[in-house]
């Protein structure tokens, strides 16, 4: 027992790489050194010898602080680069207050609309069979993939003036590019899949057998989807929702391409942050970048917890199958 | 070849998973570790393929230290339960791995390779699915595949963790039957563990019998089954009968009343009998030393099972027997029970 | 389910349509004339082949980082998990002059690369850090689960048939990755192609040498050059398209993991 332990600690202090060939040497040493050795990699049969591991978390870790960490500092560091006073000057600019109020009216339509769309497409494709699922769940997929510049252009094409309900709306005096509308349209595009993403993969496990009994209980269909399903989709709705949100309020690309940059007036909060930077101010561009990585890193933790809550609730089920 | 296990003993945390475990195995054994889960059994299993390591003990291979090689080097065959084939290989790829991945100084030329491969696929009548993927094949087919990619490397011993605990019932008593000719066969020295005692005896040469980390009993088929060691083996293996009794300088009381059988060496104190549902003997009320009603009875094939109250007192006792069916028994009967052969053991459990 | 359909016409199918219907009203040869015109070749060569690259960068980071965030115990390692998201999660506005202040000329990681002789702001390595920066999460978010699952019965067999852990890594647990590995690759490249935020910033946005396909798009747009927008945006739709469907396979593929002959 006691030479056992002595081995342990003893390997733990060794570096753990041996290769192979070393074992062509006299009994004892041999057998000694390989206890060593075992002993050590014997903790986890599935792991690197430690200086590899050192090497792979090293490259991991520098990697992540280089790409992501810094940019993210360099957000608040610029912010508040002229004090905390600038900072808050940057910030209470009329202009700024304006293009905070369009962002939160923009991301507050797009976010309920999809929310209320989003919910009845996942109960849809993930409670019913019907033909032409499959092209759904794709055109639900689409706006992930395609590029933000081109969700900005197809409403351009419909909208502009050389579009092709461009000149109806123009005779009868209707604003929908560089616009409210618009914008609002262009960020529902961009963020139609997070909530409908969300809630399929867990409307789908949990299957109909609920609604099935409250109905053959008595429950009407809307007593069902408000008392059943709602409840058991209630986290990953708010996880889709969250995701959503986070979305709307950041999107630069779809939203650059149909504001057409009226200053105080169709210009979101990114859209305000490359304004400023062009114009050189960097503080105040940066001042707003900052409340938009705020979002980020609370969008960020709140997923964390929201996803802990998906996994307990599913825990349960594993165990049972 | 031999393996010999030397006062083992590992913890997970404060839970002693094997205790002090002694265990020889001889050449060309087939050996069934056998208990219900937690016993383990399958940590043994593990340490002497070198998939886990013990906190203190020895084992050896051949007289060798085992302790000294890691798992790639014991050359010990290893068969797991949920057969753990690479899906991205074919079948032949699967049972080609263990030679292609020897060193370069042993490691035979393609053309061998091959050869051994097929020589296998034969040994488990499974060549027609050579080139064929792990997820296109049945359980069982898995299960024979993944023990002739054991065998490929030629393997001192042969390990296998509950072979046929993830087949369902009619594959895994073919699969009992094939494994038993195929050692037959090939005589590598074989452990399998299992929470079957059916797959144990019907299977195994010689049968360990573990709980808590502690080996029961070590013996044949034959042995445990009808020469129980202690009162968990006499529990775990077959069906019993229990009841509480108490040893007084030689003779048994059930229930303040003295029975008619012998305590056979069995200490004074509280006490557990143990008889086979099988042996026990059935005659008129008022013969035997047990009384009781019976209150059902269910005949199948060549046995009668009737379920019987016991007049112990209170009549709270319920028994299940198994008798021949050349008496039929009828509900409501009031008859008589001795037991043919029993056990009995001091009742700390 | 009508509801549905109908919102998704308006939201979705609609505007496609329409992006479809102008590129129709190109003749073939004007299209054609469009696409390989100098400078919206090079537009697409820098926008798919940056992409490329950096989606290669990401998959080999990402393999590393996935394994190190899977198989190893260090400290602040819950952390690091989450600031894998931040890309995701950052608008890409920010992304943008973020990454431009960083690497500029007398940024924080800009200086010392500028004393090394090596300009990253307004050139096209910037344009590819940024597109490694956009990318990384997927590949780690599409390879982690399956590592995570990843049996570890496999490992032990392979460890048992006398594999060393360099054979067992890159024999038995690399393949197993392979089909998450090429999705997650194709992900961060889909993503990294149709990139616009966090890149123009840091591009310079020269044309025919830092100037990537989105940004050509809103240049004709601005422009009133609505057939051009239109056809550079066709192909790109047409690459998104068969990236989806690529991946479609992959997944299909993963699931069954029998290769199609």
């Amino acid at each position: 027992m006691s030479t056992q332990t002595s081995f342990v600690t003893q390997a733990t202090a060794l570096p753990a790489y041996t290769s192979t060939t070393d074992l062509a040497i006299s009994p004892p040493t041999r057998e000694a050194r390989g206890r060593a050795r075992l002993a050590a990699a014997s903790k986890d049969l599935r792991s690197e010898p430690g200086p590899i591991r050192f090497i792979i978390i090293a490259l991991a870790l520098s990697f992540l602080t280089i790409f992501v960490v810094l940019p993210l500092v360099v957000v608040f560091a610029s912010a508040f680069s002229k004090g905390v006073s600038a900072y808050f000057a940057a910030l209470s600019e009329p202009e700024a207050l304006s293009a905070i109020k369009l962002t939160l009216l923009v991301a507050a339509i797009s976010v309920s609309l999809n929310l209320v769309f989003g919910v009845i497409a996942a109960w849809a494709i993930a409670k019913f069979d019907f033909p032409g699922k499959t092209i759904l769940i794709t055109l639900i997929d689409l706006p992930f993939s395609v590029s933000p510049v081109i969700s900005g252009l197809v409403f351009v094409l419909l909208f502009g003036a050389q579009g092709y309900w461009g000149a109806w709306l123009q005779a009868h005096n209707i604003h929908i590019l560089f616009a409210l509308p618009g914008i609002a349209l262009a960020t529902i595009f961009v963020t139609f899949p997070f909530v409908a993403r969300s809630l399929i993969p867990l409307m789908q496990e949990q299957g109909t057998q609920e609604e099935e009994a409250a109905i053959s209980l008595g429950a009407s269909g809307l007593q069902t989807f408000f008392r059943v399903t709602l409840p058991n989709i209630k986290w990953g709705l708010l996880y889709g929702v969250l995701l959503c949100n986070a979305r709307a309020m950041g999107e630069f690309g779809a939203v650059s391409v149909v504001s057409g940059h009226i200053r105080g007036e169709t210009n979101t909060m990114p859209l305000l942050v490359e304004i400023l930077y062009n114009e050189y101010q960097f503080v105040a561009s940066f001042a707003i970048a900052s409340l938009l990585a705020m979002l980020a890193l609370i969008t960020l933790v709140v997923k964390t917890i929201l996803e802990q809550r998906l996994d307990e609730e599913q825990t349960p089920k594993d165990d049972s199958r | 070849m031999t393996i010999e296990v030397k006062n083992i003993v590992k913890k997970f945390g404060s839970f002693a998973a094997l205790d002090n475990v002694d265990l020889k195995v001889g050449k060309g054994e087939l050996l069934a570790l056998l208990g219900p889960s937690g016993s383990g059994k399958t940590t043994l299993l593990r340490i002497i393929a070198g998939l886990d390591w013990p906190d203190a003990g020895e084992v050896r291979i051949d007289g060798e230290d085992a302790l000294g090689h890691g798992a790639s080097e014991r050359h010990v065959g290893f068969v797991f339960q949920h057969y753990a084939l690479f899906r991205h290989m074919t079948v032949f790829e699967n049972v080609a791995f263990g030679l292609r991945v020897q060193p370069r100084a042993v490691r035979k030329d393609e053309a061998t390779i091959r050869a051994r491969v097929k020589e296998l696929l034969d040994l488990v009548q499974l060549d027609w699915l050579a080139n064929r993927y792990p997820s296109q094949l049945s359980g069982g087919q898995r299960q024979r595949i993944a023990l002739a990619r054991a065998l490929a490397i030629e393997p001192r011993i042969l390990l296998l963790d509950e072979p046929f605990g993830a087949l369902d019932a009619k594959v895994r008593k073919e699969l009992r039957q094939w494994l038993r000719s195929l050692h037959n066969e090939i005589h590598v020295t074989s452990i399998f563990v299992t929470h079957d005692q059916e797959e144990a005896l019907e299977v195994a040469n010689r049968v360990v019998v573990m709980d808590k980390g502690r080996i029961e009993q070590i013996g044949s088929p034959g042995e445990v089954y009808d020469n129980p060691a202690t009162a968990f083996v006499h529990g775990f293996i077959g069906e019993s009968i229990v009841l509480p009794v108490e040893v007084t300088g030689g003779s048994v009381h059930l229930g303040g009343r003295p029975l008619n059988i012998a305590a056979e060496g069995a200490a004074s104190g509280a006490s557990k009998l143990f008889v086979r549902r099988h042996d026990m003997q059935i005659g008129p009320a008022g013969t035997g030393s047990l009384e009781g009603a019976v209150r059902h009875v269910r005949s199948f094939g060549p046995i009668q099972r009737a379920e019987i109250a016991l007049t112990d007192g209170e009549g709270k006792t319920v028994i299940e027997i198994d008798a021949p069916r050349d008496r039929e028994l009828q509900a409501g009967e009031i008859i008589g029970l001795q037991p043919r052969r029993y056990r009995i053991f001091a009742a700390q459990e | 389910m009508g509801l549905t359909l109908t919102w998704l016409s308006i939201i979705i199918l609609i505007p496609l349509a329409g992006l479809f219907l102008k590129t129709l009203e190109l003749s073939p040869f004007q299209f054609w004339e469009i696409l390989t015109s100098r400078r919206t070749l090079n537009a697409l060569k820098i926008s798919f082949g940056l992409s490329f690259a950096a989606a290669c960068v990401n998959l080999v980071m990402g393999t590393i980082i996935v394994w190190a965030l899977v198989r190893y115990r260090f400290p602040g390692r819950r952390i690091f998990d989450a600031i894998v998201d931040i890309p995701f999660a950052l608008p890409t506005a920010v992304a943008g002059v973020a990454l431009t202040q960083l690497f500029a000329q007398k940024g924080w990681l800009g200086a010392p690369l500028a004393e090394l002789g090596i300009k990253v702001a307004f050139t096209p390595i910037g344009i590819f850090v940024a597109m490694v920066f956009i990318g990384i999460p997927f590949v780690v978010r599409t390879v982690q689960p399956v590592l995570i699952d990843l049996d570890p019965e496999i490992e032990e067999a392979a460890a048992s048939l006398g594999a060393n852990r360099w054979h067992t890594v890159f024999r038995v647990i690399m393949p197993s990755l392979i089909p998450a590995l090429l999705t997650g690759f194709a992900l961060a490249f889909a993503r990294a192609v149709g990139e616009y935020g966090s890149v123009i910033f840091i591009a310079g946005n020269l044309p025919n040498v830092s100037e990537i396909a989105p940004l050509l798009i809103v240049i004709r747009l601005s422009e009133f050059r609505y057939a051009d927008a239109t056809a550079i945006a066709v192909v790109m739709l047409l690459a998104a398209f068969v990236i989806i469907f690529a991946v479609n396979r992959l997944q299909r593929w993963a699931q069954t993991r029998i290769p199609a002959h």
